[in-house]
């Protein structure tokens, strides 16, 4: 068994987050000059290559939407990463719970706040109240949500075969997604965008969204919040000690139920923050949003190495980087099959992922 | 005088025996009173009501290419309990390699019988290719990338303009030669497809029971029980894991080619996530590991799907079900689509299963047992094992 990444405390939590601080901006300098490089190539972007003056301010903007796009892959493979950490199940109907939190934030500003589709609210405190309500509101039923799909769904199996849970979170995912079909119909779904989009903020010549920005920063305190939870309360440490070793933590006396418990819990909250995020982000919805975005997700979550939350973290915003650079460079058709390459070459290259895992390789 | 079920013991246990020492030949036998009964059943009455003879050897045509793909999926996930995910991806690998020996698109016109195995290989080689990196990993990255070949194979196909003819698929493919003593194959006689998908059906039921009853299929059923066990009792336990799922590519491409010759068309939106599930659900509703169990599993499934949700308003009709009124709710059978909650329905049933009777309507013996065995027989074994200790 290899050491437990995320159980060894930092010994001194400021140079760390100095140090992750000043990788994550060398990381962003380094996109943004590969991005700018791209841009000018025309054997790359063939007609709509950009001469240097034009190309760096469509890098920076690029940039900080990556970010944003990354953040809610990261949000969601967070879910994904901290299930299989526990239990070594991949949840296959996460995505799901992201999509289902996604609808929810729609009914919140919709119905609650009677804000009508395609109008945004300039009035900032109103704009705080709706953001907020929508994220108080949906967090906890999307992780409820969770929560009672292992109660009812994964509790069964637990201690069993390996395949069963596995085929059941398919079928769980399925009913999901078919559930939303039939409630809300299929196609794209309008969502409100509240937050305006034509908000920008200038920056080093170019004007990047408020948005992008607002979205990156909720990611990354709710990561923060997390990492703080896992690494400094009673609670968390029982989650790592049930994820070291399921046994050993039962007799230190953990209560796996509710250990687990509150891992789908905290999953699943964090999937329905993501949800909120991209109606506000891309203004439509749809019932199979969850396969997708799920797929990409546990490629990051395996790019970052399974069961490391930091990991997921970080693979979340390289999956959101590498389908931007697609989409600038103009294939986006093609992102998806570059985002299953790279998983692909992570499998047989490092299958532990960048950060290494947290698990053993128990078959 | 013997009682008669007396009688009828007897004569299942010889019947046992037999299929036990000539499992070819009462598969043989099987398959040929259940074509005879394909044969008849659209012509008595509750099902020729429903529909004419024509459409419903169409839908058992059809329920083959399922029945096919759920035979193959039973070998990777029943047998060698490896999950696939993506197993439309070489159902459609299968049908495009067809597609493009076989119509205007691609100018060329190559013979049906031939091309059955040429799919299949072509399909096989797409298996290599995906299981020999992944299935050196652990179980659950194999469902995860399946996931994403399934997910990515019609994607390349919509965007590959030039090859594939993107969102619009391949169209007028050519139908079977015509065979010495049935005809032609022609939409008008789709009899002759389900002839020839129960021969198909037939010879790869054959085959896989004498897989499984060999070494490989020991072998592949004790990676599934426990692999390191597997690997230290001498298995090679990737090579036996890449046949199995090679295998299941295989079949799958041989249902591939039989279902665009008899659909004419192939396009990507023939092939997404839904269908690997359905077949999913056929595999786990008719019992993983049994191989008739599953056939017939998905003879039903397919058959629900196909011609009962279709035809139920039309049945409600016909018996006049009057529309139910519950206060605010207002529920007209008749008017009522099913088919747009088949597969909520599939999802479910599939949960249930698993969660109620893991081992499908038609178990296999090995699997009803193990999975029973934590009640009873583990029980009766620490007795047996105290019994022999205390002695």
């Amino acid at each position: 068994m290899t050491t437990v990444t995320v159980a060894a405390r930092p010994r001194n939590p400021i140079g760390r987050f100095i140090r992750i601080a000043v990788i994550a901006i060398a990381a962003i300098i380094i996109y943004q000059l590969v991005l700018f490089i791209a841009l000018q190539q025309t054997w790359l972007v063939g007609t709509s290559a950009l001469d240097a003056q034009h190309a760096f301010p469509v890098a920076v903007q690029q940039t900080i939407n990556a970010l944003s796009i990354g953040a809610i892959y990261a949000l969601i493979a967070l879910g994904y990463t901290m299930v299989y950490g526990i239990i070594e199940l991949i949840n296959f109907a996460h995505g799901d719970v992201f999509m289902v939190g996604a609808f929810l934030s729609i009914g919140v500003t919709l119905v609650l706040f009677g804000q009508p589709v395609g109008v945004s609210v300039t009035n900032v405190p109103f704009l705080i109240l709706l953001l907020v309500a929508a994220l108080v509101i949906v967090m906890p039923l999307t992780g409820l949500l969770n929560l009672t799909i292992e109660r009812i769904f994964y509790r069964p199996f637990r201690g069993g075969s390996r395949l069963a849970p596995l085929i059941t979170a398919v079928g769980v995912s399925f009913i999901l997604q078919n559930l939303a079909l039939v409630l809300v119909g299929s196609g794209d779904r309008g969502a409100p965008q509240i937050f305006p989009l034509e908000w920008e903020l200038p920056l080093g010549g170019a004007s990047v969204s408020v948005l992008s920005i607002f979205i990156f920063g909720l990611a990354v305190s709710l990561m923060v919040a997390l990492n703080l939870f896992v690494n400094k309360t009673r609670l968390g440490r029982a989650m790592r000690a049930t994820a070291q070793d399921q046994q050993a933590a039962s007799l230190m006396g953990v209560d796996l139920n509710q250990t687990i418990a509150l891992t789908f819990l905290l999953g699943g909250a964090l999937a329905g923050a993501a949800g909120v995020v991209w109606g506000l982000r891309f203004g439509f919805v749809r019932q199979d949003l969850g396969f997708n975005a799920g797929l990409k997700a546990f490629t990051s979550a395996v790019l970052g190495g399974i069961g490391n939350i930091n990991g997921a973290a970080l693979g979340g915003f390289f999956i959101g980087f590498t389908e931007n650079l697609a989409t600038a460079c103009g294939f986006s058709r093609w992102s998806e099959f570059l985002v299953f390459l790279i998983l692909t070459f992570v499998l047989i290259f490092r299958p532990t992922g960048i950060l290494g895992q947290q698990l053993g390789d128990r078959a | 005088m013997i009682g008669l079920r007396a009688r009828w013991r007897l004569f299942r246990a010889r019947a046992r025996t037999f299929s036990e020492h000539h499992r070819s030949a009462s598969i043989l036998i099987t398959m040929s009173i259940a074509a005879v009964f394909l044969v008849v059943l659209p012509r008595i009455p509750p099902f020729s009501a429903i529909q004419s003879e024509n459409p419903w050897y169409d839908a058992f045509a059809n329920a083959g290419v399922y029945v096919l793909l759920a035979m193959g999926l039973n070998v990777v996930v029943g047998l060698a309990g490896l999950l696939d995910l993506g197993y439309a991806a070489f159902f459609a690998i299968g049908s495009y390699t067809y597609a493009y020996s076989n119509s205007p698109f691609s100018g060329l016109d190559l013979p049906f019988f031939p091309m059955l195995f040429v799919g299949a290989a072509v399909a096989a080689v797409f298996g290599i290719a995906l299981g020999a990196p992944t299935l050196r990993l652990r179980g659950d990255y194999l469902a995860i990338m399946t996931l994403g070949f399934g997910e990515i194979v019609p994607i390349v196909f919509v965007n590959s303009d030039p090859y594939t003819n993107g969102t619009n698929g391949i169209g007028g493919i050519y139908r079977p030669e015509a065979l010495p003593f049935f005809g032609e194959f022609s939409p008008l006689t789709s009899f002759n497809y389900m002839i020839v998908m129960i021969a198909i059906v037939t010879v790869a039921m054959m085959l896989l029971y004498r897989l499984h009853d060999s070494r490989i299929g020991r072998a592949w059923m004790a990676i599934r029980e426990d692999e390191l066990a597997a690997a230290a009792n001498g298995i090679n336990t990737v090579v036996t894991k890449l046949l199995a799922f090679a295998l299941g590519a295989t079949t799958a491409g041989f249902a591939g080619v039989f279902s665009a010759s008899k659909l004419t068309i192939v396009s990507p939106d023939q092939f997404y996530f839904t269908v690997s599930f359905t077949v999913l659900a056929m595999v786990i509703v008719g019992g993983m590991g049994n191989i008739w169990g599953v056939a017939a599993g998905a003879f039903i499934v397919f058959l629900i799907q196909a011609v009962l949700l279709k035809q139920l308003s039309s049945i409600a009709e016909l018996l006049n079900v009057p529309p139910i009124d519950i206060g605010p709710i207002h529920f007209d059978l008749v008017k009522f689509d099913f088919t747009e909650y088949q597969y909520l329905l599939f999802g479910i049933a599939l949960v249930i299963m698993m969660l109620k009777r893991p081992e499908g309507l038609f178990p296999s013996r090995e699997r009803r047992a193990e999975l029973h065995e934590s009640s009873e027989g583990a029980l009766d074994d620490e007795l047996a094992t105290g019994a022999a200790g205390d002695a």
